[in-house]
C-alpha cells in the first residue's frame, strides 16, 4: 500500500465531509471512522515488519515541493521504527476515539463539522510523524495546531471555549516562533532541512557547538509550546473546554505528544547539543512534571485533574529525553496514550452519564456504570504506575535513565511526582466512583459504542508494558535508534522499580486515608495551608501573572497605543482629513459654476487672452 | 491689399462676433454672432491661402462652411424646443444647471 494514503485518506475525508456530506451526519461520522481505520490497515503491516525486523532500514520516499536556488524543500515520508511506533499510536487509538466518538456526540449540532476537524487533525498528525524535514514538520505542526484550535473552538458559543482556543493557539504560537528560528539556524549551519542530512552534516562535526546548542534549545521551544511545558503549559488545562474525545485525542494521546516525538526524531540534534542545552530541557520537563502533579490537587473539574496528570506525563517524557533516555521517553509516550486516551474517554463516559464536569457532584457510581469505573481504575492504576500494567515499565524506564545518567535530583523530583500522581488519582478513582452518592438524576452505562473503545483500550493499557520488559523480545529499545554514546539501553534497576512502587503505594494509601476513610480531613487540611491550597486552586498565579503582566501589562498598552494610531491618526486625520479637504474644496469651486452661459464664454476669452498675453510678453 | 487689411478685417468681425456672445441676451443673436466668429476666421483662412498659394486654407473653409451650416441647424432647433418649454430664449432666464 502506497505511503501517501495516510496522508491523502484523512484529508480526502476532511474536503467530502466539508463540502459534500455535511448534511448527512451518519454518512459524514463513516467516512471519517473509515479513513482513520483505513489508515491503521496501511500502518498495520509496517508493524508487523517492524516486529520481524527490528533494526529494519528507514524508507524514504520524497518528491521536491520547492527548488530555488540555496533552499530544496522536500515533501517527504520517512518510515523507520520511531514513526512506526507513532504512527501505531495515532491510527489505533484515534480509530478507537472516533468510533467513541459517534457515541459521545450523538445528537451534537455540528456533528459533522466534529468529524471533518478530527479528520484534518488525523491528516495534520500524520504529516508530522511521516514527515522527513524540518519544513514539512513545521507545516504540519500549524495545521495541528489548526485543527486543535478548531476542535477546543468546538462549542464556540461558549465564550469560554473561545478564549481557551484563541489561548491555545496564542500560547502555541510564542513556541513556534522559537521553532521557527531554530530550524532558520540548521538551515543557516548545515544548507539543507533534511533530518538525515542535517544528522549526516552534524557527524561529520561541521556545526559548532555553540550553534548545535543554540539551535537544540530552538526546536526545545516548539516542543515547549505543543507539548506544553513550563512555562508554556497554561493552555492544556484550558483546552478541556473543547469536547472530551478531542480531549483524549489531541490534548493527551497525540498532539500534545507530538513535541516529544519531535525531539525523539531530530535526536540526532540533541545528543550532539551541549550538555547544558540538555539540561535545561530535562529541567524543564521535571518542573513539569512536578508543579502539574501539585497543580492537580487544586481542581475538581474530572477533565482538568487528568489534564494536569497530562502535563505531568510530558514533563516526564521531555525529562526523560532531556537526560538522555530518548527510548525511555518514546516508550512513555505510546504507554501514556494508551493509558491517557483511556482516562479521558472514561471521564467523557461519567460525564455523559452525570451531565456534570464536577467531581464532587458525583461519587458512588460504581455500581451505575460498572464497565466504565472497571475500564477507568485499569487506566488509573497504570497511570500510577503499578507492576505489572504498562505504565509500571515506562515510568520505571524513565525514572532509571534520570537516576544512571546521574541527574538524582530529577530523579527524586520523579519520584515525588510518581507518589502525587499515585494520591490524586486515588482521591479521583474514590471521590468519583466511591464513597457516597452525590449525584443527581439516574446516570446509566454509555452505549456499547463507547464501552468496547474503552475495554479495548484498557487491554493496550494494560499490556502495552510488555514490549518495555527486561528480557523480552524484541524490546522497545531495539526499535528505537540510540542516539549518542549508549544512551539508548538502560537495564532494570531495582532499586529504581523499588523506590518508585515504594512512593506510589505510600500515595495510594495516603489518598484513602484522607479521601475513603477520612482519618485526615481533607477541608482541615486546606484551612492549614490556606496559602498553599490557595495557590493550588489558582494555578500557582501563572495564568494570573501572564493576565496582569503580558496581556494587561504589555499587550492591552500596545493594543493601547495602536488603538490611538489608528483612530486619531489613521481615521481621524488622514481619511477624514482627506475627505473633509476634498468637501471644502469642492464647496469654494461650486460657487464658480453660476449657470450664466455668459460667464463661461468670459472665462474662456479672458483665458485666451491671458495665454496669448502671456505669448507675447515671455 | 496686402495680407494686413484681410487679418484686421478678420479681427474685427471676431471682436464684434465675442462681444455679441458675451453681451446680446437673446440666444439666437448669440448664435448669429457665433457665426460672425466663424466667418472672421474662415476670411483670414481664404487671405492666407491666396497669399501663400496653397488650396489648404480654402478647403478647411469649405469645410468650417459646411459644419457651421449643420451647427446652426442643430442650434436653431435647440432654440426653438427651449423657447418651446421655457417660453423665452433670454440667456439670462437659462440658468437651471447651477449650484
Amino acid at each position: 500500500m502506497n505511503i501517501w494514503a495516510l496522508l491523502i485518506l484523512p484529508l480526502a475525508s476532511a474536503v467530502i465531509i466539508t463540502l459534500l456530506t455535511r448534511k448527512n451526519k451518519d454518512l459524514s461520522s463513516y467516512i471519517s471512522i473509515g479513513a482513520v481505520v483505513a489508515c491503521f490497515a496501511i500502518v498495520a503491516p509496517y508493524i508487523l515488519k517492524m516486529f520481524g525486523d527490528p533494526h529494519m532500514h528507514p524508507e524514504e520516499q520524497a518528491f521536491i515541493w520547492l527548488d530555488i536556488p540555496g533552499l530544496m524543500v522536500e515533501i517527504g515520508t520517512l518510515i523507520d521504527p520511531l514513526s512506526i511506533v507513532m504512527l501505531t499510536v495515532v491510527t489505533f487509538v484515534g480509530s478507537l476515539i472516533h468510533i467513541y466518538s459517534r457515541g459521545y456526540m450523538h445528537g451534537e449540532e455540528g456533528f459533522s463539522r466534529f468529524f471533518a476537524c478530527l479528520s484534518l487533525f488525523i491528516f495534520a498528525m500524520i504529516g508530522i510523524v511521516i514527515s522527513n524535514n524540518f519544513i514539512m514538520t513545521f507545516i504540519f505542526w500549524e495545521l495541528v495546531g489548526l485543527a486543535s484550535y478548531l476542535l477546543i473552538g468546538y462549542y464556540y458559543q461558549k465564550p469560554s471555549a473561545a478564549d481557551a482556543a484563541k489561548k491555545a493557539f496564542i500560547v502555541n504560537r510564542v513556541g513556534d516562533f522559537g521553532f521557527v528560528l531554530g530550524i532558520i539556524v540548521i538551515f543557516y549551519a548545515t544548507g539543507t532541512v533534511n533530518f538525515a542530512e542535517v544528522a549526516r552534516h552534524i557527524a561529520a562535526g561541521e556545526v559548532s557547538n555553540g550553534t548545535l546548542g543554540l539551535a537544540s534549545l530552538l526546536i526545545f521551544c516548539g516542543a515547549v509550546g505543543k507539548s506544553a511545558q513550563f512555562p508554556l503549559h497554561v493552555w492544556l488545562p484550558d483546552a478541556m473546554e473543547g469536547p472530551t474525545p478531542v480531549s483524549a485525542l489531541i490534548h493527551a494521546a497525540t498532539m500534545v505528544a507530538a513535541g516529544v516525538y519531535m525531539l525523539a526524531r531530530t535526536g540526532f540534534l540533541f545528543a550532539a547539543a551541549p550538555a547544558g542545552a540538555m539540561e535545561v530541557i530535562a529541567y524543564t520537563g521535571g518542573i513539569t512534571a512536578l508543579m502539574a502533579a501539585l497543580l492537580a490537587f487544586g481542581q475538581t473539574d474530572i477533565k482538568r485533574i487528568i489534564a494536569y496528570s497530562t502535563l505531568s506525563s510530558l514533563g516526564y517524557m521531555v525529562m526523560a529525553v532531556g537526560v538522555g533516555g530518548t527510548n525511555a521517553g518514546m516508550f512513555y509516550l505510546m504507554t501514556h496514550a494508551f493509558f491517557k486516551a483511556l482516562l479521558f474517554l472514561g471521564a467523557g463516559s461519567v460525564i455523559h452519564a452525570c451531565h456534570t464536569n464536577d467531581i464532587w457532584e458525583m461519587g458512588k457510581l460504581y455500581p451505575k456504570l460498572k464497565i466504565t469505573a472497571v475500564t477507568f481504575i485499569l487506566g488509573s492504576l497504570a497511570m500510577m504506575g503499578i507492576f505489572p500494567f504498562s505504565g509500571f515499565w515506562s515510568k520505571d524506564e524513565v525514572l532509571t535513565s534520570a537516576f544512571t545518567s546521574g541527574h538524582t535530583l530529577l530523579f527524586i523530583m520523579g519520584v515525588f511526582t510518581a507518589f502525587l500522581t499515585a494520591v490524586f488519582m486515588t482521591k479521583l478513582l474514590i471521590v468519583t466512583f466511591f464513597g457516597e452518592k452525590r449525584y443527581h438524576g439516574h446516570p446509566h452505562e454509555s452505549p456499547s459504542l463507547m464501552t468496547i473503545p474503552l475495554i479495548i483500550l484498557s487491554i493496550f493499557a494494560v499490556i502495552a508494558g510488555v514490549v518495555g520488559i527486561p528480557g523480552v523480545e524484541p524490546s522497545f529499545g531495539d526499535f528505537m535508534p540510540s542516539f549518542g554514546e549508549g544512551h539508548g539501553e538502560h537495564h532494570f534497576n531495582y532499586f529504581v522499580a523499588v523506590t518508585s512502587t515504594i512512593a506510589v503505594f505510600i500515595g495510594i494509601f495516603v489518598g484513602w486515608l484522607i479521601y475513603s476513610k477520612k482519618a485526615i480531613d481533607n477541608k482541615q487540611l486546606a484551612a492549614n495551608w490556606s496559602g498553599l491550597y490557595a495557590a493550588l486552586v489558582n494555578r500557582f498565579y501563572i495564568d494570573h501573572f501572564y493576565d496582569t503582566v503580558l496581556v494587561k501589562g504589555i499587550y492591552n498598552q500596545i493594543a493601547r497605543i495602536s488603538n490611538y494610531i489608528e483612530v486619531y491618526i489613521i481615521i481621524n486625520f488622514i481619511i477624514n482629513g482627506s475627505a473633509y479637504l476634498t468637501r471644502q474644496t469642492g464647496k469654494a469651486l461650486r460657487l464658480t459654476i453660476s449657470g450664466q452661459l455668459q460667464h463661461y464664454a468670459l472665462a474662456m476669452v479672458g483665458g485666451v487672452l491671458v495665454i496669448m498675453m502671456m505669448y507675447v510678453i515671455l | 491689399m496686402t495680407i494686413t487689411h484681410y487679418l484686421i478685417l478678420s479681427l474685427l468681425l471676431f471682436s464684434i462676433g465675442v462681444a455679441g456672445v458675451l453681451l446680446r441676451r437673446n440666444t439666437i443673436i448669440v448664435l448669429m454672432s457665433l457665426e460672425l466668429i466663424f466667418n472672421s476666421v474662415n476670411i483670414s483662412l481664404a487671405a492666407f491661402s491666396y497669399f501663400l498659394q496653397s488650396l489648404n486654407g480654402t478647403v478647411f473653409v469649405i469645410f468650417n462652411i459646411t459644419v457651421a451650416a449643420a451647427e446652426v441647424a442643430i442650434g436653431l432647433a435647440i432654440v426653438v424646443s427651449v423657447y418651446r418649454s421655457r417660453k423665452t430664449v433670454n440667456v439670462e432666464e437659462l440658468d437651471e444647471m447651477r449650484y
